[in-house]
């Protein structure tokens, strides 16, 4: 079986997974459809995204029905099925986060993005909610492109976000 | 003369900053030509002070923090190698009084040294309790577990011992295996405990389930660790490859013929896969959706196989309870409420941190004494104990103990032991809107009481909030909240009304919306 449908653009280079990168994920799990979710999680770091012409292909290898795999892509918060931006910002809006100002802080960050929450600038940069990263004692806190920062301030969140675009287009150059 | 230097490698201490101030140590100290050994300790708790960063004098350690990378020069300048004055100087570790007043036994060992230095671990007393085990029947160990009146940290406080006893009891044979599940899923807002000791002594908590295994009977464990927690993934990953070849994970357990073997498996952002049923379900690869139950995990678990699933904390409490005896750690607590807890100060709270203390101490002690008030300096308002789904509590409060049954009687509960302060600003209508937002997003759909339920209160609270109908519309919460209280799968629908109805009735003030609305 192959990929139905080419991926949205921006994600990189490999823009179609080849079979055998699917193959080769499922394989270093032992194509248990167990690791179903390891699998999901390998591929997105692969591709910057679960798109939807993986699942057949997927359930092929682990012997599962495709409405199976999709259910499951579909429950769980982290799986996209297009590529973020550049630039991904998570931000909590749990409540330790909001006892120190957290939905000011995302309200703010929104309106100089020119994005609404969920949605991805001009720029590239991404701005999704997460509910929680663990820093609750610095609050309030958000993850860009993976990399963690706490005790948040405007100045503080744009320098992480100016940071990542560089080095994004540093990488793409 | 090499100087030993400990910058936290824990996820707090990076995301202000730490790496930079790594790197700014041992570029100055280059510049400088000092012999300066750098160790990425975990985090000692005091989160206030990250980067906290700690020199090795011939006295003993002394604390700087926090430190900016910016400051590492000056720090040089005052001679903090030799433990010299500095205006960001606390002092000897052990003598801050946050730290000094702790009763320290799960965490004894956080922040002391690298977490991935097994031979430092063993010196600090790891393994005690394993190679006690080693020496046990397996009913002898799940003995100790009962009498040291160990409850689950998760959130719901059930006794251990009794959990392990129903899983041991089942059979058990080569094509008839037995699993320990490590609830490391962490979802609930203003808890950051496992994380730190995942983050900060990773072996404890692999030898608290190595010892579940020997006295549960099973051969293989999985740890169920969030997605959110990169840091940790890394550290609880390396940990067990460290483990499996000093051989005490494996076939065969340092040489006594025992095995086990423990799987980090990741989670994908799914608040409910903490619940134990829907975990399972994650970990067999599907969506996270509750089990109804009976039947318990500990008889029809993971793969339908009997299945101890217990909190990060509860596995890790076991290696000291062995290494110590179980009347040692019941010699700490108050009533039914046995051993310590880790409790963690988070929101808007001017020391935060992880606290662990017996149980009994008032949340008083921890939000003044410990917390120093308000990050704001404005008021306290109020706070909300054991994460989303507990209750909003108020300044009279203050002077409850923190127990099981005393915060139950309350009205409250503890959960998984966070405290989340917020200020006078706050609105706890906004929040009460929020406990249902959160269970929309986050409820798995299987059940309709929640699933609906939600949605409903969420826009009845919104309802409430424009002012609209307000007395009514209270009344319609209530009913909702029964509802979903008594006609839930789970505790994620049937915990909901806690934060909601706490809220309604300790500051009815902030759901009298009317005369606000019909000024305007
Ligand atoms: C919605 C929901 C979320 C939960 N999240 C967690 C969690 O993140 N970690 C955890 O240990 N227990 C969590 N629990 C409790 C577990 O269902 C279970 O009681 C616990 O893992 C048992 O371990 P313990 O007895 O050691 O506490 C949650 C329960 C519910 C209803
Ligand atoms: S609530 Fe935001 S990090 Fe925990």
């Amino acid at each position: 079986m192959s990929i139905e449908a080419p991926l949205a653009s921006g994600a990189g280079p490999d823009d179609t997974p080849e079979p055998s990168l699917i193959a080769r994920l499922c394989a270093r799990h032992g194509d248990r459809p167990a690791a179903l979710i390891e699998i999901l999680h390998d591929l997105q770091e692969a591709l910057g995204a679960v798109p939807d012409g993986a699942l057949g292909e997927i359930a092929g290898r682990l012997n599962l029905t495709r409405a199976e795999v999709h259910g499951v892509v579909s429950f769980y918060h982290d799986f996209r099925a297009r590529p973020a931006g550049p630039v991904q910002v998570k931000v909590c809006r749990a409540e330790a986060c909001q006892a120190m100002g957290a939905r000011a802080l995302i309200e703010r960050l929104c309106a100089r993005q020119g994005v609404a929450l969920g949605g991805t600038s001009a720029g590239g940069v991404t701005i999704e909610a997460v509910y929680c990263l663990g820093l609750c004692a610095q609050s309030p806190a958000a993850q860009v492109n993976g990399r963690l920062h706490a005790r948040l301030t405007d100045d503080r969140l744009d320098a992480a976000i100016a940071a990542e675009a560089a080095g994004a287009a540093g990488a793409a150059a | 003369m090499t100087v030993t230097v400990y910058v936290p490698r824990d996820a707090a201490a990076k995301a202000v900053g730490a790496d930079a101030v790594a790197a700014a140590i041992a570029a100055e100290a280059a510049v400088r030509g000092l012999d300066v050994r750098l160790v990425r300790n975990g985090s000692r708790g005091l989160l206030w002070l990250e980067p906290l960063v700690e020199v090795a004098t011939p006295h003993g350690r002394v604390a700087y923090g926090p430190v900016d990378a910016a400051d590492v020069a000056d720090l040089f300048a005052a001679g903090f190698l030799a433990g010299g004055e500095h205006p960001l100087g606390l002092g000897p570790t052990d003598e801050i009084a946050y730290l000094k007043a702790q009763q320290r036994l799960t965490f004894a060992r956080i922040g002391l040294a690298d977490p991935l230095d097994l031979q430092a671990y063993e010196d600090q007393g790891g393994l005690a309790g394993l190679r006690q085990a080693l020496a046990m029947a397996p009913e002898a160990v799940v003995e100790q577990v009962t009498q040291s009146g160990l409850r689950g940290r998760g959130g719901a406080g059930f006794p251990a011992g009794i959990k392990w006893k129903t899983v041991l009891d089942q059979p058990a044979g080569p094509d008839s295996p037995k699993y320990v599940c490590c609830n490391a899923d962490e979802g609930d807002s203003g808890t950051f405990a496992d994380r730190l000791l995942m983050e900060g002594d990773p072996f404890c908590i692999l030898e608290g389930m190595i010892i579940a295994g020997l006295a549960t009977g099973a051969a293989e464990g999985l740890v169920y660790l969030r997605s959110e927690y990169p840091d940790a993934i890394a550290t609880m990953t390396e940990a067990v490859a460290i483990l499996e070849r000093a051989g005490w994970l494996g076939a065969d357990i340092a040489g006594s013929g025992r095995g086990f073997r423990i799987e980090i498996r990741r989670g994908a952002g799914a608040y409910i896969c903490g619940e134990e049923s829907s975990m399972l379900e994650s970990l067999e690869g599907r969506r996270g959706t509750v089990r109804a139950k009976p039947p318990i995990p500990a008889i029809a678990g993971l793969f339908g196989r009997p299945t101890l699933v217990n909190n990060v904390l509860t596995l890790a409490s076991v290696p000291w309870i062995l290494g110590h005896g179980a009347d040692a750690y019941r010699d700490f607590g108050m009533g039914r409420s046995r051993g310590t807890q880790a409790f963690q100060l988070a929101g808007n709270i001017r020391r935060g941190g992880l606290v662990e203390m017996a149980f009994g101490v008032t949340l008083r002690e921890l939000v003044e004494d410990f917390g120093g008030g308000t990050a704001s300096g404005r008021p306290f308002r109020s706070a909300q104990l054991g994460g989303p789904l507990g209750a909003y509590v108020d300044a009279p409060m203050l002077d409850l103990p923190m127990d099981y049954e005393a915060l139950a009687d309350a009205g409250a509960m503890l959960g998984h032991g966070g405290v989340v302060v917020f200020d006078d600003t706050v609105d706890m209508a906004e929040m009460a809107r929020f406990a249902f937002e959160f269970c929309e997003i986050e409820s798995c759909g299987k059940c309709t009481p929640c699933r609906v339920g939600a949605t409903r209160g969420r826009e009845t609270v919104e309802k409430v909030l424009r002012g609209e109908d307000v007395a009514r519309n209270l009344v319609l919460i209530e009913d909702l909240a029964e509802l979903m209280r008594d006609g839930s799968l789970c505790a994620m629908g049937g915990l909901t009304p806690m934060p909601v109805l706490s809220a309604i009735r300790l500051f009815p003030e902030d759901f009298d919306r009317a005369p606000a609305v019909a000024a305007e």
